[in-house]
C-alpha cells in the first residue's frame, strides 16, 4: 500500500492573525502542520500499519515548510517531498490541485492520497476534491474511519445529516476528519530520523508545469470590526430567578 | 448576468441556505435554479415557489444518491452548453465538492463561504473569512462561470409564494459516479448547525453526568428550535458525536443566539462561534475565557441553570 498524504503549513490556531497593509500577519507565531492534516498523517499511518507499505508526505510551500514535513516524518511517514517555487506564492485552490496532481504522478501515483478536511488559512476546503478531479480518481471525503480490502476502500463519512458508508475502488483520494483518531505524538526515534532527513524540493520545472495563473485572487484584506462587548453577569437567589432574568434579557434582544 | 443557483438537498431535504442563494441571485436578474437527484419534482416546485424563473432538472436514478463525480459532471456539462456567468450555491460539504470539481472541468474557480457579494465596476467581489475568521478578505474570480458558495444565514431568505410556477427544463445526467453508497445512519439530533438560528453548546462542564448534561442542553435547544453543539473537549471525552463539534476542527456557526453551557471558551471553540449575534455563557468558573466574548453570563451550575432556563423560555414562548 503506497499512501501519499498532502499537508500544509499554517500559523497556529493560537496565533493572532491581523491584516497589515493588505497582507496577513501573524507576528512571530509558530507555523505548524495544519491541524486537520495531522489527522491525515495519522490516517495514513494507520493504513500503513494495517496493510503494510509506505507513507509519503507532500507539501506545497516555502523552504521553511520543511518543518511541517519533518513533523509528518517524526510521526512515522517514510519520506517527504516539498514543492517549492517562487511562482507558487499566489496560488488558488485550482492551481494547488493541479500542482499536487502533477507531483503525485511524478511520485508514481499511490493507492491512497489522504488529505485533511481543509486548511486553517484559506479554509476553502476545495483542494481535496479538485485534486481528485485532476487525477480522475474517486473521492471519499470526510472519512471518520477507513477500511481497505479487495482493492476497495470503504469509509464512514461524517456529514451534516449523519453517517454515510461509501466505498470506491483504489486508487482513491480521501479526506479524513477528527474521528479517525488522535494524531500520534512524534517518537524520540522519529524526531531523530526527521532531523536527519533530506527532503527534496521540487520546482515547477521539475514537474513540467508552467507557472499557474490564479483565477481566484484577493483584492483586499482587512481586520473585522472590533466587538466591544462587556459581559453582563446575571445573578439571583435561585436558579429559577437567574433563568427568569436571563430569559427576559435574551427575549429583549429580539434574536428569537 | 446569467445566474444559476444550485439547490442543495439531501434525500429531498432542501438545505435552507439554497433559498438564501436564490434570493441573492434574484438581485442580479432572472435566475435558473439547478436541481439534481431522482424523484425531485417537489424540490423543483419549491424552487419556483422561492422565486426561480426557470428550473433546470436532471432527474435520473444515477443521481439518486449524492455522488460528487456525477453531480459535478452533470453541472459542468450543462454549464459548458448554456454558459452561465455566475453559479451560486449554499455552502455545504456537498457543494464545495460539486463546485470545486465542476470549476476544474471548466477551467474556472470557486469562492467559498461568501458573506457578502457586490458588483463593483462590472466585477463581482465576494467577502469571505480567512484564517478562521480572524481576518476578512475580498476576492474575485476572473474566469467564467464564477462559482460562489454563500455562507448560511448571511443573506435574507426570500418569501415563499405557494403555487408559483415557471419554465421547467429537463437536463441529462452524466452518470460517471466513481463511488458506491452502501449505507446511511441519520444523526439522532439536529446537527445542521450551519442553518441553525439558535445553537446551545455543551462543554467539559457536563462531565459530572454527561448523559444528563446533554439531555438538558438538548431540551433547551428544543424549546428554542435550535441545534445542539459541543466543544472539542466534550467530543474528545466521548460525551457526544463529532458532528456536533463547533470550532476549529468542527463547524463554524453564525446563529442569532449561541448559549454555551459548561464551555470554557478555548480559542479553538471561539473561532467557531464568535460571529453569533448574541452570545450567552453559563459556566461555574466566573473566570472562564468565554465570558470575554459573551453579552450575558451566568456564573453557575449548568445542571441547575439550564433546566430552569428551559422552563423560563417555555413559559414565555407559550410552549
Amino acid at each position: 500500500m503506497k499512501i501519499i498524504t498532502c499537508i500544509k503549513q499554517v500559523p497556529d490556531s493560537e496565533a493572532k492573525v491581523t491584516a497589515q497593509n493588505g497582507q496577513p500577519d501573524w507576528g512571530g507565531a509558530t507555523l505548524v502542520i495544519n491541524p486537520f492534516d495531522e489527522y491525515a498523517v495519522e490516517g495514513a499511518l494507520q493504513q500503513k500499519e494495517a496493510q503494510g507499505g509506505e507513507v509519503i508526505a507532500l507539501c506545497i510551500g516555502p523552504e521553511s515548510a520543511k518543518d511541517a514535513l519533518k513533523h509528518a516524518l517524526a510521526m512515522g511517514a517514510d519520506s517527504a517531498v516539498l514543492i517549492c517555487d517562487p511562482a507558487l506564492e499566489k496560488l488558488d485552490s485550482q492551481g494547488a490541485a493541479r500542482v499536487l496532481a502533477a507531483a503525485i504522478q511524478k511520485i508514481g501515483g499511490a493507492d491512497m492520497v489522504i488529505f485533511g478536511r481543509q486548511t486553517l488559512d484559506g479554509g476553502t476546503g476545495l483542494t481535496v476534491s479538485q485534486t481528485a478531479r485532476a487525477l480522475g480518481l474517486p473521492l471519499l471525503s470526510f472519512a471518520g474511519s477507513i477500511k481497505v480490502g479487495g482493492g476497495r476502500a470503504t469509509v464512514e463519512r461524517v456529514i451534516e445529516e449523519g453517517k454515510q458508508t461509501v466505498s470506491a475502488s483504489l486508487p482513491a483520494v480521501l479526506s479524513v476528519v477528527q474521528s479517525i483518531g488522535e494524531p500520534r505524538y512524534p517518537s524520540f526515534m522519529g524526531i531523530r530520523k526527521a532531523s536527519k532527513a533530506e527532503i527534496p524540493a521540487w520546482t515547477l520545472s521539475d514537474l513540467g508545469l508552467p507557472a499557474p495563473a490564479p483565477v481566484v485572487t484577493r483584492s483586499e484584506l482587512f481586520n473585522p470590526p472590533p466587538r466591544n462587548i462587556t459581559c453582563e453577569m446575571i445573578t439571583g437567589d435561585t436558579p429559577e430567578a437567574i433563568a427568569d432574568a436571563l430569559a427576559d434579557k435574551i427575549l429583549a434582544e429580539k434574536v428569537l | 448576468m446569467k445566474t444559476w443557483v444550485y439547490i442543495d438537498h439531501f434525500k429531498g431535504d432542501i438545505v435552507p441556505a439554497s433559498w438564501e442563494a436564490l434570493g441573492v441571485g434574484k438581485g442580479f436578474g432572472p435566475v435558473t435554479a439547478i436541481v439534481f437527484g431522482a424523484g425531485v419534482d417537489a424540490v423543483a416546485q419549491a424552487a419556483f415557489e422561492f422565486g426561480a424563473d426557470e428550473v433546470m432538472v436532471a432527474d435520473d436514478p444515477a443521481l439518486a444518491d449524492f455522488r460528487v463525480e456525477a453531480y459535478a459532471s452533470t453541472l459542468s456539462a450543462l454549464a459548458a452548453s448554456h454558459a452561465p456567468h455566475l453559479i451560486l450555491l449554499p455552502t455545504t460539504t456537498r457543494t464545495r465538492e460539486v463546485a470545486g470539481m465542476a470549476a476544474m472541468d471548466l477551467n474556472s474557480g470557486v469562492i467559498t463561504d461568501a458573506s457578502a457579494l457586490e458588483q463593483s465596476g462590472g466585477v463581482l467581489v465576494a467577502t469571505r473569512p480567512a484564517y478562521e475568521g480572524k481576518v476578512i478578505e475580498k476576492v474575485t474570480c476572473s474566469a467564467s462561470p464564477q462559482f460562489v458558495t454563500l455562507r448560511a444565514r448571511a443573506f435574507p431568505k426570500p418569501a415563499r409564494e405557494t403555487g408559483r410556477s415557471g419554465a421547467l427544463t429537463k437536463a441529462a445526467a452524466v452518470a460517471d459516479a466513481k463511488t458506491s453508497v452502501e449505507g446511511f445512519a441519520a444523526a439522532e439530533t439536529n446537527v445542521n448547525l450551519a442553518d441553525a438560528g439558535v445553537v446551545v453548546a455543551g462543554g467539559r462542564g457536563v462531565s459530572n453526568d454527561p448523559g444528563l448534561g446533554f439531555k438538558l442542553i438538548g431540551e433547551l435547544a428544543g424549546a428554542l428550535g435550535g441545534a445542539v453543539g459541543a466543544s472539542r473537549a466534550a467530543v474528545d471525552a466521548g460525551y457526544i458525536p463529532y458532528a456536533h463539534q463547533v470550532g476549529q476542527t468542527g463547524k463554524v456557526v453564525t446563529p442569532d443566539l449561541y448559549i454555551g453551557a459548561g464551555v470554557s471558551g478555548a480559542i479553538q471553540h471561539i473561532v467557531g462561534m464568535r460571529n453569533a449575534k448574541l452570545i450567552v455563557a453559563i459556566n461555574k468558573d466566573a473566570e472562564a475565557p468565554i465570558f470575554q466574548f459573551a453579552r450575558y453570563g451566568v456564573a453557575g451550575d449548568l445542571f441547575q441553570v439550564v433546566p430552569a432556563l428551559t422552563a423560563a423560555f417555555k413559559k414565555r414562548l407559550g410552549k
